[in-house]
């Protein structure tokens, strides 16, 4: 049977961890089709039509789906689920919130944030953030899987040209209602797909001072992380957090500034290329997973950092 | 108002992971537990929630071997006001847990209930949504901020994006992210309060849900291991290792 994954868009654009989701769901079974539930959301399904992983697009256009109430969206969904063998997702919010309750209406034992598919039934998944890897096997008839995004390439966005069919809305809960979202905008990378992240912990002492981070960011195109603590204080907002809580990042370079290095810290940036720990205490434990570690203050290291990088020329974007 | 609160016993979030040689899970013995930290606080709202005069009372359940009454102990000693233990020898997955819990609610008749959003265990992410669905309650996911209206709770849930607002009717089930509130030590006279408030025990098999596993755990393993770094001396040499060595500026 197909496999059914569940698209994250904004009504206009996929949102980029569909494409990871999609390289995934794809090597459980190649019938792969994609559900987008959303509001005047074409231009969504016709980018989605044209990954060449993707079989088929069923689009479903309506107001109640313009935001993600996981209520109206497990409806339209288990009225598609009966024809599918998986019904897939990320791990992020997104599929973190909805999967769960379509899950518990198949009588389905969800199988949460995979890393690997071993076979159609049988996944790797990180437990214990990630200090342990489980391998599981699920018995379900249907399968319920999210996916780490960051453990899966994207799939190629272009080349294809899968059938787009409509379908009609399910019911509406009247028990949830959108109120807002307050969205960050930023010029930067995501934080979750940026190629260099920088991130800042309890060591910034304030928020203030995440300048020092933010104009480093800016000369690497780099996105901006932080620990907990440093959201917890308020020095930043949460979506900007990285852990076993927060997001999980794999970059091509992590740096670490002023973050001791909690384990739930390093579950979300452990699997990054090459790490970079700036911190003035020796003993902290973020220099055991750093590839180059540099026992200093980063009051005087950060602007240090600056200016040796505005000497190279050939920074790469 | 009624609130039910679920909380569980896990591995202490300092501890170190240790695997199993022979692959079989994590080493549990003489290991520190405590509450899973984002179930301190649900209970640490479920009771602001009561201070303000919003709650009547609050019921703190836990699903596990003997020793996880503790947790319901400790969540009596910051402010819920009677306990359940339900009783299982093995770990049993969150579609069990919330099978389990649905048949608790149904009895309780609660107007909330509030649990972490995640166990640091597991890592689901999943049993506070499965209950909803279960129940067919709406769900409110990620708390960071919980207002009680008139039979509707608003809620702002920490998302990937920002932040985003919902407003949910009672019942309804919210699961807490850990920046939803401070969670307060019990005091000493408290904990003495706390030993003589009522914790009913139950058997999961009495209950009459199916809690067998639907997913078979092959084998745990460490996860592999980074090679060790260097210290540089200075940021020179540190930009040039990265220029030069790691190339990846």
């Amino acid at each position: 049977m197909s496999v059914l994954l569940i698209a994250e868009h904004n009504n206009k654009e996929v949102r980029p961890f569909t494409y990871n989701a999609i390289t995934a769901a794809s090597q459980i079974n190649e019938d792969l089709h994609v559900l987008v539930l959303g509001h005047q959301a074409d231009d969504v399904a016709k980018s989605l039509s044209e990954v060449p992983n993707v079989k088929k697009v069923i689009h479903v256009d309506n107001k109640i789906y313009e935001n993600y109430i996981a209520e109206n969206y497990t409806a339209a969904i288990i009225k598609h689920a009966e024809s599918y063998s998986h019904i897939v997702s990320s791990a992020n919010t997104f599929g973190k919130n909805l999967m769960p309750r379509i899950a518990a209406l198949l009588d389905t034992s969800q199988v949460s944030d995979i890393i690997k598919v071993i076979s159609e039934d049988t996944f790797l998944r990180p437990i214990y953030a990630g200090n342990a890897f489980a391998t599981v096997k699920s018995n379900d008839k249907k399968k319920c899987v999210t996916i780490r995004p960051t453990s899966f390439d994207p799939a190629e966005k272009s080349g294809g040209s899968a059938e787009i069919t409509k379908s009609d809305p399910a019911e509406a809960s009247s028990s949830t209602k959108f109120l807002k979202k307050e969205e960050v905008k930023s010029d930067r990378p995501e934080l979750g797909t940026a190629r260099i992240v920088i991130s800042g912990g309890r060591g910034m002492q304030n928020g203030e001072n995440f300048k020092l981070i933010s104009d480093i960011a800016d000369k690497l195109n780099a996105a901006i992380g932080a620990s907990r603590a440093a959201v917890d204080a308020g020095y930043i907002t949460n979506d900007h957090q990285v852990g076993q809580t927060g997001k999980v990042v794999v970059p091509d370079l992590y740096i670490a500034v002023g973050i001791s290095g909690a384990i739930q810290h390093l579950a979300g940036m452990k699997e990054s290329k090459v790490i970079v720990a700036i911190n003035k205490d020796g003993e902290a434990p973020i220099f055991s997973v750093a590839d180059y570690g540099l026992e200093a203050d980063l009051f005087e290291a950060l602007p240090q950092f600056l200016s040796e990088l505005n000497k190279l020329n050939t920074i790469q974007k | 108002m009624k609130i039910l609160v679920a909380v569980k016993r896990v591995i202490d979030y300092n501890v170190q992971i240790r695997v199993k040689e022979d692959g079989s899970g994590v080493v549990t013995d003489n290991v520190k537990m405590s509450t899973n930290p984002p179930d301190d606080n649900a209970i640490e709202e479920a009771v602001k929630i009561k201070e303000a005069g919003k709650a009547k009372e609050i019921v703190a359940i836990t699903i596990g071997e003997e020793k996880a009454q503790e947790t319901v102990r400790k969540a009596l000693a910051v402010g819920a006001d009677r306990g359940i233990h339900v009783k299982v020898d093995n770990v049993i997955e969150p579609l069990a847990v919330s099978k389990i819990l649905k048949k608790i609610v149904e009895k309780e008749n609660p107007d909330l209930v509030f649990m972490g959003k995640q166990a640091i265990d597991d890592d689901c992410n999943q049993t506070g949504q499965m209950l909803a669905a279960l129940l067919n309650w709406p769900q409110a996911t990620f708390a960071s901020k919980i207002e009680v209206k008139d039979n509707a709770l608003e809620v702002t849930r920490e998302i990937d994006e920002g932040l985003e607002t919902i407003e949910v009717n009672v019942p309804a089930i919210v699961t807490c992210d850990l920046r939803l509130n401070e969670p307060r030590y019990a005091s000493l006279p408290n904990i003495m309060k706390a030993k003589k408030k009522p914790i009913e025990q139950l058997n999961a098999s009495d209950l009459g849900v199916d809690i067998n596993p639907r997913i078979e755990q092959i084998k745990v393993e460490e996860p592999p291991k980074r090679k060790a770094g260097i210290k540089v001396a200075s940021v020179e040499e540190l930009v040039q290792k990265l220029k030069n060595e790691a190339k990846v500026i």
